[in-house]
Formats: structure tokens, sequence, C-alpha cells
């Protein structure tokens, strides 16, 4: 009982700040509802026990990249968006309907079929930080290290990027 | 006991609010936050296909998802701020010098 | 022992592809010497391989097979040469005076330009020529066919600055073709029924089948069939129209190809395949009907000609008209003997032609000619000898073989009739009018012409020829006149061989020619065969004396035409014109040749080309070809146009076309689930 309460006290907080995230003019608000977003969806890992995985989240993604995000919003002084219906016409003709069905394929299809609806318990799967550990230093320990690169790229890639241009 | 599809269905709710968000919406740094809620939402179904099939690897994969998006993260502002300084905007309907 | 037949035709390729790809680099005296070693080597290995032949050392027919062309399932055509007697007589036809020309030719051409291309292109002729007539399969006989035809339109166009040869040239080609589509027709029906071309297999077949009495029946088809072949290629009525104009392409063509060879080659044909008109009636009389027809129909026509190749191109209508009237009635060897002596006459008198040319300096009016036999009398002395051969006078060449060939029109077992042997032998009356008509024009009376013509009249096949060089008339050099003397000695002795029994003699040419011709009249019902010799003494008796009747006749026609025309030529020289005014528009008619070619250009030719412009040029190449592709082309542009839009560089825009595709996948993936 107490799992499905906690259950759709997260999800409707998720959904909240994601639909937040769209109504929002100023982008330093949608930042601040996407870290709800994620804080909802590190509860709901928590609820499927993987709690090595919720602590990551939170550290890692709402803690250090939406920081950089509100960093880069306000270094750049990003104002409010213009509300003009100008721009991009098919992306609203084609796009939005084309989400909107495959959403709803999506819900039909999984609502529908038996396997989707066999009930996962609280803590189903326990993954401790040991657990993760030994799984990424042995069967994934070739893309452990691949990523360790992944990210010296990606850090001098933005450096590089970032970089104020040589004046001559 | 929550069935699957719940977790499921609430990932896809997600994923189509990111969506939207990349269709809808001009700025070019909240268009980011959009893919970086559709990486949220898979993350979720990841979690949630673990739980169900008792297989550790599915979070292991949440881990390397998180470490990419960073990255991805990193460099895309880099290039944001790039842009910025040379077009002055972050509309992203400007930033269309590649038209046919 | 093999005789290296393969020889014979591949000398003269030889020289001609030497000439033709190297002579620009050579000095003209090499030239001259390839061009004259290698015909003259294909010369003398005929006869090495004819005194083979007949010393016994080979049996004939002898066939000498090399490798096979063509292989499909159980038909095979093999490059095979194939000979025997016919074979023999056309070949050492072919090389002999095929060779003599050449000598000719190298006085003649010796002031024109593309001296090594005149030679590459004759040597070329004689090599398809040779095949033509020793193959053993109609399929290689038919590449010589085309390859004799397309050397023909090469020389007729031989001055191919002028508009009228290269026009000349394409006629000849183009009315060959129509003929070339009969015959290939009729090998296609000989593949079907007889699944092969060779001729011992084909006449083996042949021989098994019944005379086709009735009219119309496979053979007959066939046989129809190849005759409008050798009317293409002969000249026959109505295929005839390309010869005048041929005479654009310079003399010793004329000679070689127009007179000699070439048209001959129809006749040849014909003959090779006795044994198919033989079990065909209807055929022959298709064949002798034609011949006949032409023969008079040419002969009206040269009487009212100027010019003086004119006169010499439908007269070699007319007598290879002679030539397939003999086919027609089965007398294939007398045909074949008339072939000979004509390529030894009509030869020496194109030659001859061309000599009075090259003197004049490029004139062929023959009006405005006149007392040469004073200024160049050895052409005059051979052409007299030529004039005489062709009227039929005896002891000449032409008297024989034509005189042959009237006999068996009047009493041939397969056709023969009096009908026939009347308009031939008026023919031969009008024959000998308009040669010697010519002969006086050109040799007697005064000379009509300007001293210094030439310059003026740059003729036809003598470009740029003119007083420039040569500024009074003149005897032509001794390289040209020495191949007209042995022309001449074998117009006058050439008949000799076929001296038929009325008059004393063993006709050993047809004998010669038996085993060819008789081979297959075995099978036939009629009573007699042709030249044979096996009947009562009595009925025999009495023959001979119808034939000595009727040469009288025929000489004595000759005789007239010579009276008359030293009447009208010589004498009173006023009467031809009053004659053509008298006779208007007759007159007119004949002079216009009966205006054939207005005819033809307008029911056949314009309508084909109004036809081709507007139907298959502007409807189906322009409208529906070209408009296939430029639609299809515009179409792939505007679908590009359309789809374009999707780059808009707008990343928006493309997000949507993702999310559309993406949705797209979802479905397919629930569709295959749920399947």
């Amino acid at each position: 009982m107490l799992h499905y309460i906690l259950f759709f006290l997260f999800a409707a907080l998720a959904v909240g700040g994601a639909v937040n995230l769209l109504a929002q003019r100023h982008p330093i608000a949608s930042a601040l509802s996407l870290i709800v977003v994620m804080g909802s969806l590190a509860g709901e890992y928590m609820l499927l026990g993987a709690e090595f995985v919720a602590a990551v989240q939170v550290i890692v993604y709402a803690g250090a990249i939406m920081v950089l995000f509100v960093f880069v919003i306000m270094l750049l002084n990003a104002g409010e968006e213009e509300r003009s219906l100008k721009g991009s016409k098919v992306a609203i003709a084609i796009g939005v309907p084309a989400m909107l069905a495959g959403l709803i394929m999506a819900i039909w299809t999984l609502t529908r079929h038996n396997p989707a609806n066999t009930p996962v318990g609280v803590g189903a799967m326990y993954g401790p930080a040991i657990a993760i550990a030994d799984q990424l230093f042995r069967p994934f320990l070739l893309a452990f290290e691949i990523t360790s690169v992944l990210i010296l790229i990606a850090i001098m890639g933005a450096v590089v990027l970032a970089r104020k241009e040589e004046q001559q | 006991m929550i069935p699957l599809s719940f977790y499921l269905v609430l990932s896809a709710i997600l994923f189509a609010c990111g969506v939207a968000g990349f269709l809808i919406k001009r700025n070019i740094i909240t268009i980011f936050m959009s893919i970086e809620l559709m990486l949220n939402a898979v993350n979720l179904s990841f979690v949630a296909f673990a739980a169900h099939w008792q297989v550790l690897s599915g979070q292991v994969f949440v881990f390397f998802v998180m470490v990419v998006a960073a990255a991805e993260a990193a460099v895309g502002l880099a290039i944001i701020i790039a842009v910025f300084r040379t077009r002055e905007t972050l509309n992203v309907d400007r930033v269309n010098l590649l038209k046919l | 022992m093999s005789l290296n037949l393969w020889l014979i035709p591949v000398l003269p390729l030889v020289g001609a592809a030497l000439n033709g790809l190297l002579g620009r680099h050579f000095s003209k005296r090499v030239v001259t010497a390839i061009a004259l070693l290698f015909p003259g080597a294909a010369l003398a290995w005929a006869l090495l391989v004819v005194s083979r032949a007949l010393g016994g050392g080979v049996t004939l027919p002898y066939t000498e097979t090399h490798a096979t062309w063509l292989g499909s399932g159980a038909f095979s055509v093999p490059y095979a040469f194939y000979l025997d007697q016919l074979s023999i007589v056309m070949m050492l036809v072919v090389t002999g005076v095929g060779f003599l020309i050449h000598i000719y030719s190298v006085g003649y051409m010796s002031h024109e330009g593309g001296y090594y291309r005149f030679f590459s292109y004759l040597n070329l002729f004689m090599f398809f020529m040779l095949t033509l007539v020793l193959s053993n399969n109609y399929l290689l006989m038919f590449v010589g066919w085309e390859g004799v035809g397309l050397a023909s339109y090469l020389l007729i166009g031989f001055f191919f600055l002028r508009d009228s040869a290269a026009s000349a040239g394409k006629k000849a080609f183009i009315v060959n073709r129509v003929g070339d589509f009969g015959f290939l027709i009729a090998l296609f029906l000989m593949i079907k029924h007889f699944g092969s071309l060779n001729f011992d297999q084909v006449f083996a077949k042949v021989s098994t089948m019944p005379v086709e009495a009735a009219g119309m029946g496979l053979l007959t088809v066939i046989g129809i069939l190849l005759m409008v072949g050798a009317a293409g290629k002969s000249a026959q009525i109505p295929l005839y129209v390309w010869l005048p104009d041929a005479m654009e392409g310079p003399t010793p063509v004329s000679a070689l190809i127009h007179a000699a060879t070439m048209v001959t080659a129809g006749v040849y044909m014909v003959a090779r395949s006795n044994p198919i008109f033989f079990r065909s009636p209807t055929a022959l009389i298709i064949i002798a009907i034609i011949g006949c027809l032409t023969a008079i129909f040419a002969a009206t026509i040269g009487v009212v000609q100027t010019d003086i190749k004119r006169v010499l191109a439908y007269s070699t209508i007319s007598q290879l008209g002679y030539m397939f009237l003999g086919c027609g009635v089965a007398a294939f060897s007398a045909g074949v003997f008339h072939l000979m002596t004509h390529a030894f006459f009509k030869a020496l008198l194109f030659l001859s032609a061309g000599s009075v040319i090259h003197a004049l300096g490029g004139e062929q009016d023959m009006r405005r000619m006149g007392g040469l036999r004073k200024h160049i009398p050895k052409t005059f002395w051979v052409m007299t000898i030529a004039t005489f051969a062709i009227a039929g006078f005896p002891p000449l060449a032409g008297f024989f073989s034509k005189d042959e060939i009237l006999w068996k029109a009047y009493s041939s077992p397969f056709g023969g009739s009096w009908i026939y042997w009347a308009i031939a032998v008026f023919t031969a009356f009008l024959t000998s009018f308009y040669m010697f008509r010519l002969w006086f024009m050109t040799f007697f009376g005064e000379f009509r012409g300007a001293e210094h013509e030439g310059a003026e009249h740059a003729g036809h096949g003598h470009a740029q020829h003119g007083a420039a060089t040569h500024g009074h008339i003149h005897e032509s050099p001794w390289i040209m006149i020495a191949p007209l003397v042995v022309l001449a000695v074998l117009s006058f002795v050439g008949g000799w061989i076929g001296i038929p029994h009325a008059l004393g003699g063993h006709n050993q040419f047809d004998q010669f020619l038996s085993p060819v011709f008789h081979v297959s009249a075995e099978a036939m019902p009629a009573g007699e065969h042709p030249g044979a010799r096996v009947h009562e003494a009595a009925a025999e008796h009495a023959e001979t004396n119808t034939e000595l009747l009727l040469t009288g006749v025929s000489v004595g026609s000759a005789i007239l035409g010579l009276f008359l025309a030293w009447l009208l030529y010589y004498k009173r020289r006023d009467l031809p014109q009053k004659i053509a005014d008298s006779l208007g528009m007759v007159y007119r008619f004949v002079l216009g040749k009966y205006y054939v070619d207005e005819f033809y250009q307008a029911a056949i030719v314009k309508p084909l080309l109004a036809g081709s412009s507007t139907v298959l040029w502007r409807g189906i190449d322009q409208g529906l070809i070209d408009g296939t592709i430029n639609t299809s082309a515009d179409a792939t542009r505007d679908v590009s146009d359309g789809v374009r839009q999707m780059q808009s560089g707008n990343i928006r825009s493309y997000a949507a076309w993702v999310a559309l595709g993406a949705a797209c996948v979802i479905a397919f993936m629930i569709w295959m689930g749920v399947r």
C-alpha cells in the first residue's frame, strides 16, 4: 500500500516537473523543474532497489550536470523566450502529432500485454555499491575504461570549444 | 507490488514530454534540457527492467548512460557558448545556415 | 592434297589492309607495287589451283574447311571454300579481269587524289568477290555479297566531295539492301526447312523434294526470294535504278564492278542454286520474264542516251537481262557463258571508253566527240573489236554466247518459247544499233568538241583532269593500252570454247560445266537435259536446222543494227533529230528513262522520308523516347524539389521528422509483435 502511494507520489512529481519544464518561459525555471524531475526519479530508483544508482543520480545528474546548465544559463544571460508562432511550423505540425501517436501506441501496448503486468516488488533488484562495482570491474571493465577516455575527450573538447579566440 | 507497466508508462510519458519540449521550445538551452529529460526517462526504463528480470546489468548501464550524458552536456554547452559568441542569440531558429 | 584455296581471297585482303592502313605513308610506287602484287599473286595461285584441279590431282567438287564460324545446336556455318567447275570459271574471270583492270587503273588514276585509297578499296572488292564465288555455304556467300556492295558504295562515292557521287553511292547501297532483304528471307527459310546453309547439304535435301509444278511451294518461294536478291545486285527490274547513277565512280570501277564482276554475282548465285530452280517452274518463269523485260527495257533507254558511260551502263543492264533469261529457261551454262564473254567485252568497252574520256581530258558527252579514230587509233581498234563482240557478230565471243541464249530461249524444255526469242532478237537488234551508234558518234565524222574542252568540263569520274596537263587529244599510255589488248584478244577468241554442235563445235564450255548443272537435272521429268546430246539422229538433224535458221536471224538483226546506225550517224546525220522530233512525246519519255527514278522518288522515297520524319522522328523519338526520359527527369526533379523542403536548416523540423520516423518504427514493431 505504501508502495503504491510512494510510487504515485514520485510519479506525479516527475510528470509535473516535466510539464512545468515545457510551460515555463524562462530557462532557469525550466532548469529548476528538471532538477525536481531528477529528484523524483531518484526516489523511483530507490523504490526499485537501485540505491547506488539513485545516489549517483542525485550527485551527478542533479548535482553536477544541472548545476552546469544553470551556470551556462546565467553566463549567457538568456532572457525569456519570445512567444511567437513564427518558426518551424513543420515541427509543430508533424512532430507533435507523431509524438502523441507514439505515446498512445506505447501506452496501449504496455497495458495490454501480460508480461508487462507482472508486479515488481519493492527493492526488487537490490543494487548496493559493491554489487555495481563488481559488475563494473569485471564484465564491463572495457566499457568502464572507455568511458574514462570519453570523459577526458569531453573535457578537452569543452575547453577548446569554449575558449576565447586569440586576438591578433 | 507495482506492475512493471506502470514504470514503463511513466517512462514513456516523461520521454514524450522530452520530445515535445524539443519540438516546441525555442531556446537552445531548454532544448538541451529536454534531451536530458529524455535520457532520464530511458534510465528509468532500464532500472525497471533490471528489477523485472533480476539482472544487474540494467543498473550498470544506467551508470554508463549518465557518464555519456555528462560528457555530452559538457561539450554541447561549450558549443552553445561558441555559437552564442558569434550569433548573439540563443534562438534556435536563427541558427539555420545549413539549409538548402 | 590441300589446294589452299583460302589464299585466293586473302591475298587481296592483305593488299587492301596494307594500302588502306599504311598507304598514306608510302610513295606512289610502293602503293602501286602492293596494289598489283597481291591480286597478281591471287591470279597466279588461281591458275595453279585450276591446273592442279584439271590435271586430276584433285577431284571436284573440292571442299576446304577451316573453322566453324557459327555453331548453334545442329546448325553450323563453317569458314569453308568450295571448288567446282562453276567456281573455277567465276574465279578465273574475277582474278583475270580484275588483275587487268588493276593494271589499267595504275595509269588511269595516276593523276587523281586518293591513289592509295582507290587501290585499297579495289583490293577489298577483290577479296569480297572471291569470298562470294569460292564460299561453300550461303552465309559466307552473303558476306561476300554484302562486302561487294560495301566496296561498290565506297568506290562509286570515291570522289566523295561531289554531291552527285555521294548520292549515287548511297543509292546503290540502299537499292541493293532492298534486294538483300529478299535474299535474307530466303536464307531464313533454308535454315528453317533444311537446317543448314551449306550448298551440298541444302542441295541434297532439295533433291529429295518433288517438282513443284502446281505453282507455289517452298522451293518456289525460296527461288523467288533469291531472285529478288539477284535483281538488286544484278540491276534487274525493278531494282536496276542504281546502276546508271553508279557511273559517277571512276571508269575502272565501272568496268570491274558494274560490268564484269559484282553485277554478275546475282547470275552466279542463281546458277549455283540451280537444284532449287530446277524444281520450281514458277520461279524459272519469273526469272525469265524479268530477264527478258529488263533486256529490252534497258536497251530502249540506251538508244537515246548521250553520255558514253550511260550507254554502256544500260547496255550492261540489258546484257544481264540476257543472262537471267538464260537462267530462266534453265540454260544455266549458257547464262554463265554469256557472263564470261560479257565480262571480257564489257570491261573492254568501259576501259576503252575511259581511254577516250582520258584522251579528251574528261569529256563524256558523245555529241562532243567524233572523228577520234585518227587521234587515238589503238583505242579505236580495241573498241571496234569490243563493239562487234557485243553486237554478236561471228566469230567473236559475244556471238556464241548470245546465240546460245537465244537458242535456249526458244527451245529449252524448261519453258523456252518463241516469245522470249522474239523479244531477245529484237533486243539484239537494238543492242547492235546503239553500240554502233556509239561507235560512229565517237570515232567517225568530224570532231565536234572544242580543242581545249577539258578545262571546262571536268566530267564524271575524271575530276580535275583538265587541259592544264594535256593540251590536246592524245593516246593513253601503254600501261592503259596493254590490258585493253589482252581483253580484245579474249573478246575475240573467248567464245571459241562454246561453239555449239550446230556449227560443228563440241561446246566444251557446256561440257565442262555439266557436272554442276546436270546432277540435279537427272531428277527432272522433262524430256531432255539442257545441252545433252542423247536423242535420235533425225530429231537432232531437224533441231540443228532450226538452230541454224535462228542463228541466221540473229546475225541478220546484228547486221541490220549496224546498217541503221551507219545510216543515221554517218550517212545522214540529220535524220536522228528529225526522227526524235516526229516522235515527240514518246522520245522524251524514253529520254527521261521512263521516269522510273521520279516515280520511285514520289511513290516510295518521299512518303518514307515524310513518315520517318513525322512519325518516327518527331512522334516516337522526340515525343515518346525523349519525352519519357525528360518526363522522368522532370519528375525526379519535382520530387526532389518537394523533398528538399525538409532541409530547412531548422533543427526543430529535423527533430520533427525524426519523431515521425520513430513513431513509424514503433508502430511497425508493435504490429510485428501483435501478429
